[in-house]
């Protein structure tokens, strides 16, 4: 490879014939370009959707109580379903579940304040297993823990949008802030990593002290469960014991779809998953086809300067030159235009991906497109094995040159 | 140094068969200068290249320095071509984007000596030849006489033991035929056997042994009682 002679007559020749070299040589950079740029896109269309997951667990299944809408066991329908602590302790036990929460927002705005500043945010209440279920990102302090709930300890965990509101530039771990007039202790900063500003503008509590602080009763609003690495399958069965469960102990009909509510995320992570497998599918065909055509570029290329070059390919045989060297020779030069036009297409596609992403407004469903590190190695190997397809055939030919039709005078 | 057994070569062409050597029985010894002579289709182009392992033959036995040629792959001919042959043309065949050095030191490259031995030996070779001055030009900046000498200064790099010349003063004018010719024999005075195909007598009177050719046999074989051993 690190022939200087070899090297030597490639630039030669290459120099030749610069326009023709060019133009082979851009079709070549324009397929690279042009999958990367593809690829890139997907990527981010794929960011994009699962930033809009980024804020909860991709394996999680919510569950909600909702109003019956069909006759039960001698009951009218329009019954409210209202789930409490003891739905969540049978619900834990359930096989497969691998975290779980119930939750509970105080209803309406809480008024918070901290000394003379004043706020109002969203109260929501949880189990400590809500922090990995939502991936809450605790930057300080700690979040809601399990003596917390069994001591029903007034704590609270603000956002930071929270901290920066009222607390401005003291640190706000181990003071007082009043929460309808009842003062929780701070225990905890948090950020959440959804681009969502809402999910900043929450303070958690421990559920069971918010149940008896604010409401008095053991009710719950919602139940999440996460289901470790379970596939979609499983994770339906999952989800089906827990409904079926509900609904004996709730007493309404299982195939009641409005009695209760459910969303399951793996199925629907799923759902995307498998779009945008078939979309990257979609885009390497296309980028195939078109690095096809710069393969069959530079083959013709090639094939040409074969036959421009029989005469030499012929001398050289007859002083000594071996068929593997002449097929060298040849499939060096093929790889050489295609492995440095393909190169350009890809820092090419690269950069305008960059240029984009360090450019690009917030858009919801399009975020940081990028061609990672797999990408760029696929792209250089699909290179040298097009680089090696595009020389073969030509460089056959030249092996089996005769040198002495080669040497015949005209 | 060269056997030739009854070889028998023909061409077939769609339904005609060519048969262009009948039957050649030759031996060339070690240090002979020898000319092959013959009009055009007497055979004596296919016998230089089946000399020069260029082309196959269909049957008999063709021996260089008593090692059969036969049934050779075409790396094998490759090696052979390299380790015992130099070629000489009428059209000289030098590469036209190599420089007079490069082209001289290729048959080297085939032989993996390293760039700056085979640069070297270039040089030395193209000194002897005359050439130094010219190791930078391009073979279309020199003339017809200084090409063949850089043509056989890279017939004689790899220290062949036979040299092989195809017409080589065809394209020259007599003077510089006559020069070539000088430079043909101070070779053979250095032991190295060399066989020129021609169909000019001037040039093949300057051999020792003159071989005719016609319709693919030996017609008549002269040796030239006029050449002199330097």
């Amino acid at each position: 490879m690190l022939d200087i002679d070899k090297w030597q007559e490639i630039l030669s020749t290459i120099r030749k014939n610069k326009l023709r070299t060019f133009l082979t040589g851009f079709s070549v950079a324009w397929g690279i370009f042009m999958l990367i740029i593809l690829l890139g896109s997907g990527r981010g269309l794929q960011n994009g959707v699962e930033r809009n997951f980024g804020n909860s667990a991709t394996n999680a299944i919510w569950i909600w109580g909702g109003q019956t809408s069909v006759p039960y066991k001698g009951m009218k329908p329009g019954r409210y379903i209202q789930f409490d602590n003891k739905d969540y302790d049978k619900t834990r036990k359930v096989k497969g579940i691998d975290k779980i929460s119930s939750r509970y927002s105080v209803r309406g705005n809480g008024m918070v304040s901290y000394k003379n500043e004043y706020g109002t945010f969203d109260i929501r209440s949880a189990h400590p297993d809500y922090k990995e279920i939502e991936r809450i990102n605790v930057l300080e302090g700690r979040y809601v823990n399990h003596i917390d709930i069994k001591e029903k300890r007034k704590v609270a965990v603000i956002s930071i949008d929270v901290q920066k509101a009222l607390f401005k530039d003291e640190d706000p771990i181990g003071t007082y802030i009043n929460i309808n007039k009842i003062p929780f202790k701070i225990v905890g900063v948090y950020t959440d990593e959804s681009n969502n500003n809402r999910t900043q503008q929450i303070i958690y509590l421990p559920i069971s002290t918010a149940q008896k602080v604010f409401m008095g009763t053991d009710r719950i609003n919602t139940l999440v469960v996460t289901t470790g690495d379970a596939s979609v399958a499983e994770s339906k069965k999952i989800e089906d014991e827990i409904h079926n469960e509900l609904a004996r102990r709730h007493k309404f009909d299982p195939k009641d779809e409005r009695a209760m509510g459910s969303w399951n995320a793996t199925e629907e992570y799923r759902k995307f998953q498998n779009l945008f497998f078939g979309i990257r599918m979609f885009i390497w065909i296309i980028g195939i086809g078109t690095i096809i055509a710069g393969i069959v570029g530079v083959s013709n290329i090639m094939m040409i300067v074969v036959n421009e070059r029989t005469k030499e390919i012929g001398i050289r045989k007859a002083i000594g030159a071996t068929p593997f060297s002449i097929i060298g020779l040849i499939l060096m030069e093929s790889i050489a235009i295609t492995g440095f036009a393909g190169y350009i297409g890809l820092v090419l596609g690269v950069g305008l991906l960059e240029l984009v992403s360090s450019n690009l407004p917030d858009l919801p469903f399009f975020v940081n497109p990028e061609a990672n590190f797999n990408v760029a190695i696929s792209a250089t190997l699909l290179l040298i094995v097009a680089g090696t397809l595009a020389g073969f055939v030509p460089a056959r030919k030249a092996a089996r040159i005769k040198p002495i039709i080669a040497l015949r005078d005209e | 140094m060269i056997k030739l057994e009854k070889i028998n070569k023909s061409y077939v062409t769609g339904t005609n068969k060519l048969h262009v050597l009948k039957g050649i029985d030759l031996t060339i010894e070690k240090g002979e200068m020898v000319s092959i002579m013959g009009s055009s289709g007497s055979g004596k182009s296919t016998l230089l290249n089946i000399l020069g392992i260029l082309d196959s033959y269909d049957s008999g036995g063709y021996y260089l320095d008593n090692t059969l040629m036969a049934n050779l792959n075409e790396t094998k001919a490759a090696y052979y071509r390299n380790q015992m042959l130099g070629f000489v043309f009428q059209s000289f065949n030098l590469i036209s984007f190599k420089n007079a050095m490069e082209n001289v030191a290729l048959p080297l490259y085939y032989q993996k000596v390293s760039r700056k031995k085979r640069n070297r030996l270039a040089m030395e070779y193209l000194d002897r030849m005359g050439l130094r001055e010219w190791a930078d030009h391009l073979p279309n900046e020199l003339s017809g006489g200084q090409k063949q000498r850089i043509a056989i200064a890279r017939a004689l790099i790899s220290k062949p033991k036979v040299i092989l010349a195809d017409e080589p003063t065809g394209a020259l004018d007599s003077q510089t035929s006559l020069e070539v010719m000088d430079l043909f024999r101070e070779i053979n005075n250095d032991g190295i056997t060399v066989i020129i195909v021609t169909h000019e007598h001037d040039i093949a009177e300057r051999t020792k042994r003159m071989i005719h050719l016609k319709d693919g046999i030996i017609e008549k074989e002269l040796v030239n009682k006029a050449y002199s051993y330097a």
